[in-house]
């Protein structure tokens, strides 16, 4: 079971830090439909990007059981 | 190279780090928090960072810089949890031989880690708190 973690504007509209993804999801793609469909509130964001093991990914990234997901609202360090 | 993110960061950390006999400048970048925004007064900022990754970014850029401009070293350090107003949260630091690469490196480094590196800050007013950035 994938377990996605969420950070900043992400995970108050979210209203949680973490959540686990149904083994169907097996890419960024799928996590994006996914999302769309159970936290709709994700679309206010100005931009959320997907990162797969701490590494930026494109949609047709595959996701597997063993993966560390993230979900990047825009970023505001410095 | 130097890359740490921690709840206290120092500028005496980043210059001991990049300090050389080889390096005839050094150029330095202290980000602190503001005590307005937008008009509004800032309160505190609450920084919230996703360690494993933002370390691999800043990494990246470090990198990315020591290899792209002729410097000789650079150190990246950003804060995590709650500043007040006037308390640094990042501190960029660079060394080269000469002054044009320190410079155009340490501009390099703050534009990119403001682009890329998954760290959130939220504005705490008196009347209210928001993500940065995060909505239009």
């Amino acid at each position: 079971m994938t377990k996605l973690l969420v950070f900043g504007a992400a995970s108050e509209v979210m209203g949680a830090r973490n959540i686990s993804l149904p083994p169907e999801i097996d890419s960024v793609k799928k996590l994006r439909v996914f999302l769309q469909q159970h936290y709709p509130g994700l679309k206010r964001l100005n931009s959320l990007m997907v990162a797969v093991n701490r590494e930026y990914a494109e949609d047709a990234c595959p996701i597997s059981g063993s993966d560390e997901v993230a979900l990047i609202p825009p970023v505001s360090g410095g | 190279m130097l890359v740490r993110i921690a709840s206290e960061i120092s500028l005496e950390e980043a210059l001991v780090h990049i300090r050389s006999p080889l390096a005839g400048g050094e150029n330095i970048f202290v980000g602190r928090v503001r005590n307005h925004s937008g008009g509004r007064g800032v309160r505190k900022l609450q920084f919230e960072c996703y360690d494993a990754m933002a370390l691999t970014e800043m990494e990246k850029i470090a990198s990315g810089a020591i290899r792209d401009y002729e410097v000789h070293d650079i150190a990246i350090l950003h804060v995590t949890g709650e500043k007040f107003p006037g308390e640094a949260v990042v501190i960029i630091a660079v060394s080269a031989a000469h002054r044009d690469a320190a410079f155009a490196a340490c501009r390099f480094c703050i534009d990119r880690l403001k682009q890329q590196v998954p760290i959130w800050k939220k504005e705490f007013f008196e009347d209210g708190e928001i993500w940065v950035s995060a909505f239009p």
